[in-house]
């Protein structure tokens, strides 16, 4: 059956393929080839949404991305809900449902509407005004209020679970917008032979010749050549064609980023392909082609379902072959609606009337609508519409004033010139230009590499359009660097051609009366509300802009800004160019996130970096934290152990008998060449030239402002080569710094720097036994304190692989570092831990470590130090070469401030309670009964329970801390006051004999 | 996204591969520790933060990994050329007004 009103004969979609459809619950039919906007239409549906303020009945005012009211909720599945999808963008397919939003509880009874009545509550600023007292009221009361019942779609609930691509691409010719005028310039640019791709948001190309019927390129009708074009731009190698495609952003260097619809199209779009594909393309030269949008006419409840623009209604009935009603009034202050008035009468749609708001136009398509007996009607305008869920009437008055008539109407097409899209052009940072003598804004400087054509350059006409259109095509090739031009111009035959028009509001619209005359649909805004704006101060367009929400969120006032500013300008009695345009933002129609985001979310959001020995502690049911992108083991509890317990027991097992730890996320650069010790002199505060091969060093880097920036072991394998250790955390930028100062300030030395992190495993081996554990494993080191001592360090084999076997401890006992290929990682820990269980070692995590080194005093750098430590503020005096002349942050450690004495230093707390464990972050102060805010002096760094001290263990810079000892301090908590007593740093084994234990 | 010239790679590469590390032609001193306190000051904490042309040093991170200059117009976002770390300040600017 078709649908009530399908025209039967009109349009260009096969009538036999039928999609069924549903919208709010109720069943349609439509053709494949539909839009859900067209597909409504031709049953009739006009009544397809409720405003976002005043929750006014809404239709359809477009027939294309610049849709301000119809935006729906298009639900596949339950987690498949996408909200504000404007209905004339999206295609029909069978079976898609749709509702309409924004109404309770019904589209046609919406209980929201009484905004509308209250109305002068809610003029503009209403928000900065009324909700002002009192004060909390605005957050517990108000805003939920109002955000419930303003706003548009609900976002939905569940993950998404569609993925998304992306691409990069490059061209020499990018051409956006596929009318005639972009695939004019995409044709001259492909035929040169450069590379081009040419993009358009429609599922077909052809912009305005979808409703032109009135065009004729190469002896067809225009629509039908622009298909035969593209056909023959997809068969060429060269050329990209990509429909569906919205050019959303124009960024720096003429990079644009492109969204590609793939599968919203589809009845079943199955799990293969992405929902969308973002396209992130880099063109040597950009055509824009981004046409002309129409303006509607402002006046009196010029919002009523079934008033729209008059290309809309064009389109509908030429290309989808829908009417938009039976008796059809127009509005119209230009040609435009004339052509959309003669299609519908040659149609069968009768025309109750033109009103033309200017004097006496004449022109071809006046008289034709005359021969065909429309009445028309000059010097008059459409004071208001009437009916409420649908047009019923217009009334009509001379615009001066006078007699009203009232004529019966179930649709008004309405124009009121049309606007060159200048958003891509703007985005690009071009300035437009305002052409005063046809009113409106075009492209006037431009600041990247890329040229308007067409509509959106003000260009009137098809064959202007394509003149200038072939001819830009073909010289952004040449420019781009093609040198064969080839190919013939497509030659127009017939073409229709308008002009001007009007901006602001028209008679009816006010100024004084309480009409609501949409300037911005999608926002609410009225013409009286931008001129109560001026009246209430807002002067610059931008302050219009936010105080009446006019051009403002997705809508981006494609419709609106035009009209906005000429009343504005009105109002202010200034020039229109004087009062200047608001910024077009990117994105041009919204983005989703899904898109943006690609595959970067889930386990692709951040790479995730485990070590060689990963999988081994993951069969031990070891429990993992994060550390920057690394997994690390935090403890490895026994059944029924907590972290706590398990803690415990690894920190009493380490000091007792041994523990093996896996320390491959250490950061790991070897510094190598003739230069090597005098590099390292310059980078790290220590003195390096003396140190012997085989030995090694704690290092304490600086930045140049004289705080510490890392520290860690370097151990000297050779007279030129230095094998460094950093912190996990800090390797790259250590690796950054370290290149920096190479390249930049010592390049004279001649030094190689390599990241060796990942090259080599690191297993910690740390207790009294853990000579016992490792020794019968090596081969070629003498493994006795004599040939070994501590902090030093041999190469030779474990396990039959090569090994550089540091002797060092981060725990205070007798320790080792050994380090193997990576790859030997996992082999060599499991014959390290078969030899361990003999001695009833452990694996310790993360937890541990930090617990043994607090109890010894060693630092973390980035825990104990905040970037404002110095190494004496940390007691690191003795790390710091007293004699070098010359190392990164020795002139920084001498400035005024950092030599100054109150500084906050590092020391020991003991709580007075040994069973408190401070909180790490927890502020001190010295007199717990001072006035709030209370004089802080200082924070805990650390802070730990230490089974082996059978106490709580912390370390905390406070202010002046060395010259504290044994005070009593206080730290301040929400539930009560520590007492701590300021300490030495060490907690066990202040004498250090366990580390030859 | 800018598109960048590395002098050592002598290709434009995307701005993903590239990193800023501040101004340039700031020398550190070849006498550090005996600077006053006025030009430590200058050397490390004074930066020009021009509304125009600015001379900073950027580091193809993701390529080469060389640190090398460039001069930005910061109106524009505009790289008007770049130069290997260690020439120096180019005297004559390609394209500039002055």
């Amino acid at each position: 059956m078709i649908a009530a009103f399908r025209i039967p004969g009109a349009g260009r979609l096969k009538q036999a393929e039928t999609a069924r459809f549903s919208f709010d619950g109720q069943s349609y039919s439509g053709v494949e080839g539909d839009t859900l906007a067209s597909a409504l239409l031709a049953n009739g549906v006009h009544l397809v949404g409720r405003s976002f303020k005043y929750h006014r009945p809404r239709g359809f005012l477009s027939a294309g991305a610049e849709e301000p009211n119809a935006l729906v909720e298009i639900k596949r599945d339950a987690a498949r809900k996408t909200p504000n999808v404007r209905a004339t963008v999206q295609e029909l397919y069978d079976g898609l449902t749709a509702q309409s939003q924004n109404r309770w509880p019904s589209l046609s009874f919406d209980v929201g509407a009484v905004n509308d009545i209250a109305s002068p509550l809610f003029s503009a600023g209403f928000y900065y005004k009324t909700f002002m007292w009192p004060k909390a009221a605005w957050k517990n009361f108000y805003e939920p209020k109002i955000r419930a019942a303003a706003g548009l779609g609900v976002a939905p609930d569940q993950p998404d679970p569609d993925h998304y691509s992306a691409r990069f691409a490059h061209c020499d010719v990018l051409v956006l917008g596929g009318g005639a005028a972009g695939i004019a310039a995409a044709l001259a640019a492909a035929e040169t032979g450069v590379r081009v791709i040419l993009a358009d948001e429609q599922a077909d190309f052809g912009g305005s010749l979808r409703f032109e019927s009135g065009a004729q390129i190469e002896g067809q009708d225009g629509f039908a050549w622009a298909q035969a074009a593209v056909a023959k731009l997809r068969d060429m190698d060269n050329v990209r064609v990509l429909s569906r495609t919205t050019a959303f952003g124009y960024y720096a260097q003429n990079f644009v980023g492109l969204v590609e619809r793939v599968s919203d199209h589809l009845r079943n779009p199955g799990g293969e392909l992405p929902r969308e594909r973002l396209w992130q393309v880099r063109a040597k030269r950009v055509v824009l082609a981004t046409g002309a949008i129409e303006r509607h006419m402002v006046f009196a409840d010029n919002d009523r379902p079934g008033i729209m623009l008059a290309s809309a209604a064009r389109t509908y009935l030429n290309h989808y072959g829908v009417a938009v009603g039976r008796n059809v009034g127009v509005y119209t202050a230009n040609d435009s609606a004339y052509a959309a008035a003669i299609d519908l009468k040659k149609a069968g749609v009768d025309v109750a009337a033109i009103i033309d708001l200017r004097d006496n136009p004449t022109g071809p398509v006046i008289d034709e609508a005359r021969a065909l007996g429309i009445e028309v009607n000059f010097g008059r305008a459409a004071i208001r519409a009437g009916g409420k869920l649908r047009v019923s009437s217009m009334t009509v008055q001379p615009k001066n004033g006078g007699g009203e008539r009232t004529i019966p109407v179930d649709a008004i097409l309405m124009s009121a010139g049309w606007t060159p899209s200048v958003h891509l052009f703007s985005q690009s940072r071009g300035k437009v230009a305002f052409n005063d003598e046809t009113k409106r804004f075009v492209p006037g400087t431009y600041a990247q590499d890329c040229v308007s054509v067409g509509a959106c350059n003000g260009t009137d006409g098809l064959s202007a359009t394509i003149d200038e259109a072939y001819a830009a095509g073909a010289k952004a090739a040449k420019d781009a660097g093609a040198s064969v031009v080839k190919g013939t111009k497509p030659k127009v035959d017939a073409s229709e051609s308008w002009s001007r028009g009007m901006l602001g509001a028209a008679p009816g619209a006010g100024p004084d009366t309480t009409v609501k005359a949409f300037v911005d649909f999608q926002n609410d805004v009225t013409a009286k509300d931008i001129r109560q704006a001026v009246h209430e101060g807002m002067h610059s367009i931008e302050h219009v802009k936010r105080f009446t929400t006019n051009g403002m969120a997705t809508d981006q006032g494609k419709t609106s800004n035009m009209h906005g500013l000429a009343i504005a300008a009105e109002t202010l009695g200034k020039p229109i160019p004087q009062v200047g345009l608001t910024t077009f933002r990117a994105p041009y129609t919204p983005v989703t996130f899904g898109s943006i985001i690609g595959h970067a979310r889930g386990p692709l959001f951040d790479p995730t970096r485990k070590t060689a020995i990963h999988p081994w502690a993951e069969a031990q049911g070891a429990v993992f934290e994060d550390v920057g992108q690394w997994k690390r083991a935090w403890y490895f509890p026994k059944a029924g152990e907590d972290m706590h317990a398990a803690v415990d027991r690894e920190c009493v097992t380490v000091r007792k008998t041994a523990g093996l730890f896996d320390a491959s996320t250490l950061g790991k650069i070897e510094v190598v060449g003739p230069d090597a010790a005098k590099f390292m002199e310059l980078l790290y505060t220590n003195p390096w030239e003396k140190l012997e091969p085989g030995r090694c060093r704690y290092g304490i880097m600086l930045r140049e402002d004289g705080f510490i920036y890392d520290d860690g072991v370097v151990g000297r394998l050779a007279p030129d080569r230095f094998h460094v250790t950093t912190t996990t955390g800090g390797a790259p930028r250590v690796m950054n710094h370290m290149e920096d100062y190479l390249q930049t300030e010592f390049p004279h030395l001649n030094v190689w720097l390599t990241s060796i992190t990942e090259q080599w495993a690191v297993i910690a081996v740390q207790g009294p036994k853990s000579r016992d554990i490792i020794a019968p494993l090596v081969e070629g080191i003498d493994m006795s304190d004599e040939a070994l001592p501590h902090m030093s360090v041999r190469e030779g084999r474990i396990c039959g692989v090569p090994t550089r076997l540091f002797r060092m401890s981060f725990t205070g006992e007798r320790g080792f570092e050994v380090n193997v290929p990576a790859d030997y990682g996992q082999a060599v820990w499991e014959a390290l831990w078969a030899e361990g269980q003999k001695h009833g070692a452990c694996a310790y995590g993360t937890e541990t470590m930090h617990v043994l080194r607090a109890e010894k005093g060693y630092i973390i750098v980035g825990q104990d130090t905040d970037g404002t430590v110095t190494p004496n503020d940390a007691g690191l005096d003795w790390a710091v070469g007293k004699k070098k002349t010359d190392f990164v942050g020795i002139r920084g450690m001498a400035r005024p401030d950092l030599v100054a004495k109150g500084r906050k230093q590092l020391v020991g707390l003991k709580t007075k309670d040994p069973k408190v464990v401070l909180e790490e972050g927890a502020q001190i102060v010295e007199d717990p009964k001072q006035a709030i805010p209370m004089k802080m002096i200082g924070h805990v760094t650390s802070s730990y329970w230490s089974e082996n001290c059978g106490r709580s263990i912390a370390l905390a810079l406070v202010a002046g801390g060395r010259d504290r000892m044994g005070e009593t301090l206080y730290v301040p908590m929400p539930d009560g006051t520590i007492e701590v007593e300021v300490t030495g740093m060490v907690f066990f084994d202040e004498k250090g004999e366990r580390l030859n234990g | 996204m800018l598109l960048i010239r590395c002098p050592y790679c002598e290709e434009e590469r995307p701005e993903l591969e590239f990193r800023n590390a501040g101004e340039a032609h700031i020398a550190r001193s070849a006498n550090m520790a005996g600077e006053t306190d006025d030009d430590f000051e200058k050397f490390f904490f004074i930066r020009s933060n021009p509304k125009g042309i600015i001379y900073e040093r950027w580091r193809h991170m993701h390529g080469c990994a060389r640190f090398f200059n460039a001069v930005r117009d910061t109106v524009s976002d505009k790289f008007l050329m770049t130069y290997k770390a260690g020439e120096p300040k180019p005297a004559k600017l390609p394209g500039a007004a002055k």
